[in-house]
């Protein structure tokens, strides 16, 4: 237990400190410490998953609160949540399975049992029904395994029975944190290999002679584009710079070196050159739940402009930036303003900050916010994964993803 | 002058209305030239709340001759210089500072206005055509000629109340009246006198604005043709023609006629833009290459894209020309000063820039001889081509600079030719400073006080790059009490929003600066966006320092008006679309270098990689739909009227 809570605690220090950025390896080092957390968790006999969950949701409000702009962290403690309660319906599923069968059985032997087989069907259809619907999915949790343990517990007659019952419960116990981490893995190994996929469909999307222009450095797009070269299409990629972190040349310096036709441009050349441009090609921070992105500051700019000239604005995005939440005024709320050193030295205008007038109130602010949103209006096209989706499609994505009862984690720390 | 401009505005033909301007501006500034003494420092009640009700800007005709005269003395060109050399002193300074460059002093003024060329024109005024060679402005022909495209060109765009249309009409027809005199005069004075070279083309030019005079009139009001026989002697083109009874006179009127359908035809093609040098030319720039003096070498990895500008290598060239300058060269040391200054990238902004190179021809042209056997036009001419050409191959000419150079070329062109040297250089050094004064500093503070009235108190102003007018505007305003807040956004590679921000500070405004990718976070808390412009071109399209489109984009984009400060003299009667076919490259090293981050070094060996090429873009094309106004020394106007000023204004720029 103690070298999981060191691990968590590390791991919130390098989310409070900004060590740890980019949405991708947030993201994957989330689910790696939730999967320890969840394999070193001990669990009770009864309600194993409403304590598993509890303890996720637990750690997942801290981690959360450490950096509130990384939303890819909230959104893998929202999927592993979600793994939990589907591991355990399917189990219950499973369970009930056995259990109607075992009544059905028990219904040639004792007729007097007739109320088990209607509530074990009607378990069944509940199930049935909760995979179509998952908002009914707490409901089920909550209700079913207790009255499916209970009159388990009351059916079973011989001691037999009953012992294999409890050994039976210690498997299922061990299978639920055994699915679990195994769905955790599956998790972390799809956020290591999304970009793979989404380069995949490279081809699809970027044609013969194409101009490309791209701002900030993600490794999804410089995957999509190389893959695209792979599969023998010259196209050439503007690049822009995307001040005050100049992402853009490391970004221009890699495509280089893998064989593209880059040119570096400056971020107020961008309106200029779009009219030339093909596509524009970007990563993103994270993907809201109305199709909105929150991106690299700059890329609403950008958008605007490939509206202008009716450039296809395209969003390459793996399935954990996708976000459940809806945005309000993101801009302010969904943003972070980082350091004025970026942009001036203190030294430089040292000596006119002291023209302040002494009231306190500084005569020079200097503005630096990391993000953009850019409304789902201005997006043509997301390309996850799961390949190409509308933005208007998206909050139908995250019902695949997410269940609704953990789309609020943080309404419990704040209560 | 308050008072006086009301009863005018309704009953003085001459002035026009156009789009709108603020009320304490000065109404007349071409009838002066600069602004009246009492209102060249606007008092705080001027500005007064009352300030936003507006009232239409005024576009006077073309200064007239006769007008001119009327004046009297006291309005000779050195009474308005005055009070605005004494108003320099307290207006705070943009980019370039004003001090720099010598102001005329009065007294040379004076003897300019009182130098023989000058009385003679206005003691021989009334027959001009007959006196010009003995040492007239041909000026004058060209005024009217100027006279009658301009009230032409007017009438179909403005809608003027009826009144004004008539008086208008009936000052034409005086105006006529007089080209008829001195028409006649001109047409059957020719052969008595030996003719000189100027003097028939003093001839043809009357000739050609009587032609002009009857067509515009014909085309403006074709009730006048019908009624002819009663204004037969108001219009005497079209009487010839019509009446036999002045046949003595039309052989030469017809012959003159043809001979001056051609040149105007001439005329109205030279009106279309000279298409640039494009660099894709291969033959071109070899001959180019040939004639050059700078001798850059031309940039490693080239943007496809930009082959038709020309990409040097940046700073290479710049010791040896340095090393250069105290030897013999055909360019004048101060211009070849100048252009090395451009080269390195000391001097920037388009007014700095023509200020600059004006100054350096003011400079050439005080110790300019003219070589024996050769005429002072023609040969000034000559140099000053050879220099700006030098100029060119330092740094691409801006627009500003190309009118400031026709100004200056037309000005020589029409210079006497009996005029002596030393007469010759006094005019044109004296026209050089007015052209600086009148049409850069004057219009700048016309600007600001057009301006100042957008900006109330609790505004936001944002602002892109560092543009001089803009920086007068917010000191102004800031020295009017106003309280208001700046957004500086900035840009790479120049960065030159932090000079403006350090002034800006300096001066006590509060201030806050981004850089523009964050331009649309800041956009919500910004109420106005004022911008600058290198130019603007006829479409209403405003070329300037790259990024203003972006930010002009985000502003339009959150409902917040985009206002552009830019001086008249910059307008252009070239379109554009894009900001592609047009441009020029900086040096792309500056992009590589991120100054003061030494952790960004990822692009310092780009040279080296065939596939990687870094544009360093200086301007942009901001499409005239993200521009709500133009602010401009005529008053205010929204940018689909920049085809009126450039066609009303074309010809005051070169000829006056």
């Amino acid at each position: 237990m103690p070298d999981v809570h060191a691990l968590v605690n590390d791991f919130l220090i390098k989310l409070k400190r900004r060590k740890i950025e980019g949405s991708k390896a947030t993201a994957k080092v989330t689910a790696e410490v939730l999967r320890s957390f969840i394999s070193q968790q001990r669990l009770p006999n009864t309600n194993q998953a409403g304590a598993l969950i509890d303890a996720v949701k637990a750690v997942g409000e801290q981690l959360i609160a450490a950096n509130p702009v990384e939303l890819a962290v909230g959104n893998v403690v929202r999927r592993v949540l979600h793994i939990i309660r589907e591991e355990d319906l399917s189990l219950t599923a499973a369970a009930i399975g056995g259990l109607s069968l075992s009544a059905g059985s028990d219904d040639e032997d004792d007729v007097g049992h007739d109320e088990h087989p209607a509530l074990s069907a009607a378990a069944v259809a509940a199930a049935a029904r909760s995979t179509l619907r998952p908002p009914s999915l707490q409901t089920l949790l909550e209700d079913v395994p207790h009255t499916a343990a209970v009159p388990h517990t009351s059916s079973s007659g011989g001691d037999s029975e009953g012992k294999s019952k409890s050994a039976d419960k210690n498997s299922s116990t061990k299978r639920l944190k055994h699915n679990v981490i195994e769905a955790v893995n599956e998790l972390i190994q799809d956020i290591v290999t999304c970009h793979e996929q989404i380069a995949e469909q490279a081809v699809e999307h970027i044609h013969q002679n194409e101009v490309i222009l791209t701002l900030g450095s993600s490794r999804t797009v410089v995957e999509f584009l190389c893959a695209a070269k792979e599969k023998k299409r010259s196209f050439r990629v503007f690049v822009a710079e995307g001040a005050p972190r100049y992402q853009g040349h490391t970004l221009a310096k890699e495509l280089v070196t893998r064989g593209l036709q880059t040119t570096v441009i400056t971020d107020s050349a961008v309106f200029a050159m779009i009219s030339r441009v093909n596509m524009v090609i970007v990563g993103a921070h994270a993907v809201m739940a109305n199709g909105g992105v929150i991106a690299p500051v700059g890329l609403n700019m950008v958008a605007l402009a490939a509206q202008r000239h009716a450039v296809p604005f395209v969003v390459l995005a793996g399935i954990h930036k996708l976000c459940p939440l809806y945005p309000h005024n993101p801009e302010v709320l969904l943003n972070e303003l980082r350091s004025p050193s970026e942009l001036l030295d203190f030294g430089e205008f040292s000596d006119c900050l002291d023209f302040g007038s002494g009231s306190g109130s500084p005569i020079l602010h200097v503005v630096n916010p990391a993000f953009d949103y850019v409304p789902p209006n201005l997006v043509s096209l997301f390309i996850t994964d799961t390949g190409g989706h509308n933005p208007s499609y998206m909050y139908r994505l995250i019902a695949d993803y997410y269940s609704a009862n953990d789309l609020v984690l943080q309404r419990r720390s704040a209560s | 002058m308050e008072a006086r401009r009301v009863p005018r505005a309704v009953s003085d033909p001459k002035v026009r209305q156009v789009g709108f301007f603020a009320p304490g501006a000065p109404p007349d500034r071409s009838q002066s030239g600069p602004p009246h003494p009492a209102s060249s420092s606007p008092p705080v009640s001027d500005i007064s709340p009352s300030g936003n009700s507006l009232s239409p800007v005024m576009i006077p005709p073309p200064r007239h001759l006769s007008a001119d005269l009327a004046r009297g003395p006291h309005f000779s060109p050195a009474a308005p210089l005055s009070p605005m050399r004494a108003a320099r002193d307290s207006i705070p300074v943009g980019s370039y500072n004003p001090s720099e460059f010598v102001a005329p002093t009065a007294s040379e003024f004076t003897d300019d206005a009182l130098s023989p060329n000058w009385t003679a024109r206005r003691s021989n005024s009334g027959k001009f055509a007959s006196s010009l060679p003995a040492g007239g402005f041909d000026m004058s022909s060209l005024k009217q000629n100027n006279f009658p495209a301009s009230s032409l060109t007017t009438v179909s765009i403005v809608n003027m109340p009826p009144g004004i249309t008539e008086k208008d009409g009936g000052a034409g027809v005086e105006v006529q009246k007089e080209r008829s005199k001195t028409g006649s005069k001109a047409s059957s004075k020719p052969l008595k006198e030996q003719t000189t070279k100027a003097e028939r083309r003093a001839i043809q030019e009357a000739q050609r604005a009587a032609k002009a005079a009857t067509k515009g009139d014909g085309s403006k009001t074709p009730a006048a043709s019908s009624g002819l026989g009663s204004s037969a002697n108001a219009n005497p083109g079209k009487a010839a023609k019509a009446s036999p009874q002045k046949k003595d006179n039309s052989p030469v009127a017809a012959s003159e006629k043809r001979g001056s359908d051609r040149p105007q035809d001439k005329d109205r093609k030279k009106d279309v833009p000279h298409p640039r040098m494009q660099f894709d030319d291969k033959s071109r720039v070899e001959k180019a290459k040939k004639r050059s003096v700078v001798k850059q070498t031309e940039a490693k990895n080239r943007v496809e894209l930009f082959r038709h500008l020309p990409q040097y290598e940046h700073g290479t060239r710049l010791p040896e020309l340095e090393s250069k300058l105290f030897q013999l060269d055909p360019v004048h040391p101060a211009v070849y000063k100048v252009g090395l200054r451009y080269l390195a990238g000391d001097i920037s902004g388009g007014n700095a820039r023509c200020i600059a190179m004006l100054q350096a021809f003011q400079e050439s042209i005080k110790d300019y001889s003219t070589p024996p056997e050769k005429a002072l036009i023609r040969d000034l001419t000559s140099k000053i081509n050879s220099y700006v050409s030098f100029l060119i191959e330092c740094r691409p000419l801006s627009i500003s600079m190309g009118n400031a150079i026709r100004f200056l070329k037309s000005k020589i062109a029409k210079l006497p030719l009996a005029l002596s040297e030393s007469e010759a250089k006094a005019i044109l050094l004296s026209d050089i400073d007015r052209f600086i004064n009148e049409k850069i500093i004057l219009a700048d503070k016309v600007i600001v006080r057009h301006a100042v009235t957008k900006i109330r108190d609790g505004d936001v102003l944002l602002t892109y790059g560092s543009s001089s007018a803009v920086e007068l505007l917010l000191i102004h305003a800031h020295e009017l009490g106003k309280n208001f807040r700046v957004v500086v956004v900035d840009s790479r590679p120049k960065l030159e929003g932090k000079l403006l921000l350090r002034r800006l500070v300096g001066k006590g405004i509060s201030c806050t600066y981004t850089h523009i990718n964050a331009v649309s976070y800041i956009m919500h808390e910004v109420t106005r966006v004022f911008l600058g412009a290198s130019s603007v071109l006829s479409n209403g399209t405003v070329y300037s320092r790259v990024g203003t489109a972006c930010v002009a984009m985000v502003a339009h984009q959150f409902r917040v008006p985009v206002l552009i400060c830019c001086e008249a003299y910059k307008f252009h009667e070239r379109v554009q679309l894009d900001s592609i076919c047009s441009n020029e490259l900086g040096d792309p090293d500056m992009i590589a270098k991120v100054p003061g981050r030494k952790e960004i070094d990822s692009l310092d060996d780009w040279a080296n990689s065939d596939n990687l090429q870094l544009l360093n873009l200086i301007y942009d094309a901001t499409p005239s739909d993200y521009v709500s106004m133009i602010i401009t020394d005529y008053g205010m106007i929204p940018p689909t009227s920049v085809p009126v000023i450039v066609r009303e204004y074309r010809r005051e720029h070169l000829w006056t």
